[in-house]
């Protein structure tokens, strides 16, 4: 065979603000369905005549049994995305990439902590935790935004109180706001961290993961014991484009999930 | 068919192959168009060699040769008449087998349903002819890349399937070139169907051809060929051992992959940076360059779009471009991403090096920067005292 096979056709059943900028449009197959993704895969989503950008899945499980993505209204791509109504059909390709290690973090502390929209890709995360509670330890989940506007997915993380420590923060806060400011890792100071057995899986603006993965070591957490989700430009998802290199990494085929361990001193170099 | 031919495939080459003259150069074309194969190989054009679709074996460069350095590309006329007597021109066979600009696939709303066609294109079957050695390595690199992971572009694999490979060794190696030092070259290696080695002096102007498939063996044997004679085999094992020793430039003898991940906070690379244009030249003109970007167009009735798939250069501002800007915005981290990936990271992520030492890079860079002299300044750079030159 020698053609490319384009992306599948998937309709949007459902759209819903999230933020101002930020929707999640969730997509069941039009006809063939892609391979299921895990938690921490993503989707090359292509909106018509426009171009594709990759998107982590947002959820395993949507009202309409189909796949959610939050996508933030940033480039044009992403924007036709976030203009999508039920009715429209887009081109998805995927799944891509590695997902969370969560069988690396069965039998342990989940401390998943996320900036602005990196909760997205970490929903799916507590979402599977959750189903299987006894198969995990305590369960915290941390997140950061710039201003409550920001939040994502508030009704929802009110939701996991029950069976998790849910905790958020901004950076500037508003008018009624009576929660927690400042950067996200200031959240760990009142966390009753156990740093031997805890797995951390972490996600959000490289400068946030940089400064919660190196205070998460100085904690105590094994290096291999933090998962980033990293993000480059990526043409292809396939591994031929060359865009998403960081080093000797191909962040398509070697991530976007990888081990600190493995990126800790990649993370240092400026502009590599 | 020749008597002469007939007899050949009645008892096949062995390893000391067989010798034919410019007519079985000829008769070689004829042979791969009467088999259905769309030759491309060297040809003289617009001051350059070139490669391009050939007709016949009377388009080869018979007599150019060129003289190669920093910056500098010029064709030199030859006395002996030699068809392969020239280095690595500015196209490689990535044009054809990694093509510059593809179509992969389309998109058409049919009332309100998005229907998404694969481009279905069957690809010509390629003879290339004149394979120097180090672009067989590159080519076998490009496989790996392409073809070597989880995913296979199927595209290139369609093309490179078919595609026969009819390597001339190296006997006239450019100012630039320094295949020696990356193994590469000016011997054939592995990969190849049919392996010539032009020799041209007093007793004549022949090639010595030993079959490196099948196919080739085949092929071989309908062409006009005399076992070969050990004048012509030695002769033409020297003229490529001679090669060897006459390469214009050598990278530093250290672990360059080592050398790359060690040295990423180099002054050097401000340095580099000072001169580089961020052209691309380099990135186009490389054999194993396969960077790609995507464009999707739309007709004027918007009810129809395209994918387009085209080479990207890792010098562009947009190729590392994420939602706050471009991740390498400096001259200096291009640069570095460019030559770190080459020499070092390729290991990591595609198992060998990514340079095969054409030279390309340094004879088509506008200002004439040499990637082997980066490379020994940054090796320099690594020793914390330099030895002293050897006293000559």
């Amino acid at each position: 065979m020698s053609t490319v096979v384009p992306p599948l056709p998937y309709r949007v059943v459902d759209s819903r603000a999230e933020t101002g900028d930020t929707r999640s449009i969730e997509l069941v197959p039009a006809g063939e369905g892609l391979a299921p993704f895990s938690p921490g895969q993503f989707a090359m989503i292509y909106a018509f005549g426009v171009g594709d950008v990759p998107v982590s899945v947002s959820s395993l499980r949507g009202g309409h049994g189909g796949l959610v993505h939050t996508v933030r209204a940033v480039g044009a791509v992403s924007t036709a995305l976030y203009r999508l109504r039920p009715g429209d059909t887009v081109g998805l390709s995927g799944p891509y990439g590695t997902g969370w290690d969560l069988g690396a973090a069965a039998g342990h502390d989940v401390l998943v902590i996320a900036g602005g929209i990196g909760l997205a890709p970490l929903r799916p995360v507590v979402h599977a935790v959750l189903d299987r509670r006894d198969a995990y330890g305590r369960l915290a989940v941390l997140a950061g935004a710039r201003t409550p506007a920001d939040l994502l997915y508030r009704d929802e993380i009110g939701s996991w109180r029950d069976a998790a420590r849910a905790e958020v923060t901004v950076d500037r806060p508003g008018p009624g706001w009576r929660g927690a400011v400042g950067v996200v890792t200031t959240l760990l100071d009142h966390l009753d961290l156990r740093p031997g057995r805890t797995r951390a899986l972490v996600c959000g603006p490289e400068v946030m993961m940089r400064h919660t993965a190196r205070d998460l070591v100085a904690r105590g957490l094994a290096p291999h014991h933090v998962q980033v989700s990293l993000e480059r430009n990526m043409r292809c998802a396939t591994g031929h484009c060359g865009h998403c290199q960081l080093g000797p990494l191909l962040l398509c085929r070697d991530g976007p999930v990888v081990g600190y361990d493995r990126v800790a001193h990649l993370l240092l170099v400026r502009e590599l | 068919m020749t008597a002469d031919a007939d007899v050949n495939a009645a008892r096949p080459p062995g390893p000391d192959g067989l010798v034919m003259g410019k007519d079985g150069l000829a008769a070689l074309v004829d042979v791969l168009i009467r088999r259905g194969f769309t030759v491309v190989g060297p040809t003289a054009r617009d001051g350059a060699i070139v490669l391009a679709e050939l007709t016949s074996a009377d388009e080869l460069p018979y007599g150019w040769g060129v003289e190669l350095e920093a910056g500098r590309y010029r064709l030199r006329e030859r006395s002996d008449g030699a068809a392969f007597a020239h280095a690595a021109g500015p196209q490689s066979w990535k044009s054809f087998l990694h093509p510059s600009r593809v179509r992969e696939w389309s998109a058409d709303r049919v009332e309100g349903e998005l229907v998404l066609t694969a481009d279905r294109g069957t690809p010509p079957r390629y003879a290339f002819l004149g394979v120097r050695p180090c672009d067989l390595r590159a080519i076998a690199v490009q496989d790996r890349v392409l073809t070597g992971g989880a995913y296979r572009d199927p595209g290139y694999e369609g093309r490179r399937s078919g595609a026969l490979l009819i390597v001339v060794e190296c006997t006239e190696p450019g100012a630039t070139c320094f295949c020696a030092s990356m193994g590469t070259g000016p011997a054939a290696g592995p990969g190849h169907d049919l392996v010539m080695t032009e020799v041209a002096d007093a007793r004549g102007h022949r090639f010595w051809v030993r079959s490196g498939s099948r196919e080739g063996a085949e092929i071989l044997a309908e062409l006009p060929t005399r076992p070969a004679d050990a004048e012509t085999r030695e002769t033409a094992r020297a003229g490529v051992t001679a090669a060897a020793d006459r390469m214009g430039r050598s990278m530093p003898e250290a672990d360059l992959r080592e050398l790359m991940a060690g040295t990423l906070d180099a002054p050097r690379w401000d340095d580099v940076a000072g001169r580089c244009l961020t052209c691309g030249n380099c990135t186009m003109v490389c054999p194993t360059c396969f960077c790609t970007t995507t464009e999707d167009v739309t007709d004027l009735t918007g009810d129809h779009a395209e994918r387009w798939r085209l080479w990207d250069s890792c010098f562009d501002l947009d190729f590392s471009n994420l939602h706050g800007g471009p991740v390498r915005a400096s001259a200096r981290s291009r640069y570095r991403q460019w030559m770190t990936h080459k020499l070092g990271t390729w290991y990591d992520q595609f198992g060998s090096s990514g340079c095969v030492g054409c030279g390309r890079c340094i004879v088509w860079c506008p200002v004439g920067i040499d990637i082997t002299e980066e490379a020994a300044a940054l090796h320099d750079w690594t020793r914390p005292e330099r030895p002293d030159p050897e006293p000559s």
